[in-house]
């Protein structure tokens, strides 16, 4: 068969984003990877936790103090709210993955649960956790 | 994966090959599909990981490696870390090579990516095992 040689020219790419209208379901898959490479950089938090844990108790207790003060509480409820996004998110696009809730009205009403689910999830979490204590 | 072919614009292989998705060793799709079972497998180690967090959060030292070490805890602790670490590693790449265009960047970047999640990986895996064994002895 004969070689395929494309022509050598730069050709236009297509439009991204900012030409589009934003949607739910736009604005979420965005917001999607966002909160994806949040939690990403967020797992070292997890990371020097458990290792000031391995540590012992000298180590463990000044983390512990700075992931319980009030900027270490915001981040942490931020990075809950941010978690159950990413999740609600993920399970959202599971259901497309088999094809499901792929019509008009269900895929953006589905796109806004995930933004009402997880701020109801966090704060759900929150409430238990405080409560627990 | 990343695209190493020498000349991106040539191709020895047909249309079809390139719309079939498999590669040349034919696990095309095979990390596509990790990715996803990652994703079904993080959702409950994820609730647990809250659950766990949530119950140390406010507790003593003593109190935190005695939940830690319970064998359940530690377990679903160590799956989670394998569940996650290798769902982030598979989400970054694929962030990476959607924005990445410069070759020798991007390749960089998916090793450094690779080795973030590694070390997170270890560290996590060998705390959680320290902290289960040293009650032991």
């Amino acid at each position: 068969m004969a070689e395929i040689v494309r022509p050598a020219v730069a050709r236009p790419l297509s439009p991204h984003l900012q030409i589009y209208r934003w949607t739910w379901t736009m604005a979420m898959s965005v917001f999607h990877r966002i909160t994806g490479v949040a939690l990403y950089g967020g797992t070292a938090l997890v990371a020097i936790w458990l290792v000031a844990l391995a540590s012992g108790k000298a180590a463990y207790d000044p983390v512990a103090w700075l992931y319980g003060s009030i900027l270490g509480r915001l981040v942490i409820f931020v990075y809950t709210w941010i978690l159950m996004h990413h999740m609600l998110g993920g399970i959202r696009h599971l259901v497309w993955d088999f094809g499901h809730g792929m019509e008009p009205g269900t895929r953006i009403a589905m796109a806004k649960y995930t933004l009402v689910g997880s701020a109801v999830l966090t704060v759900v979490i929150w409430a238990a956790a405080l409560l627990a204590r | 994966m990343v695209d190493n072919r020498p000349e991106a614009t040539r191709t020895i292989r047909t249309a079809y090959a390139r719309a079939k998705g498999l590669g040349p060793a034919h696990h095309g799709t095979s990390e596509w599909w990790l990715h996803r079972v990652t994703a079904v497998s993080n959702v409950p180690l994820i609730l647990s990981f809250v659950v766990i967090v949530a119950l140390c959060a406010g507790r003593s030292y003593e109190d935190a490696v005695r939940l830690v070490s319970h064998p359940l805890v530690a377990i679903l602790l160590i799956l989670g870390v394998l569940s996650v670490t290798n769902h982030m590693r598979m989400g970054l790449q694929i962030v990476i090579e959607d924005y990445v265009h410069d070759k020798g960047l991007k390749i960089a970047a998916v090793i450094a990516n690779t080795f973030y999640c590694v070390v997170v990986a270890v560290a996590c895996l060998y705390a959680i095992v320290r902290v289960s064994l040293r009650t032991l002895v």
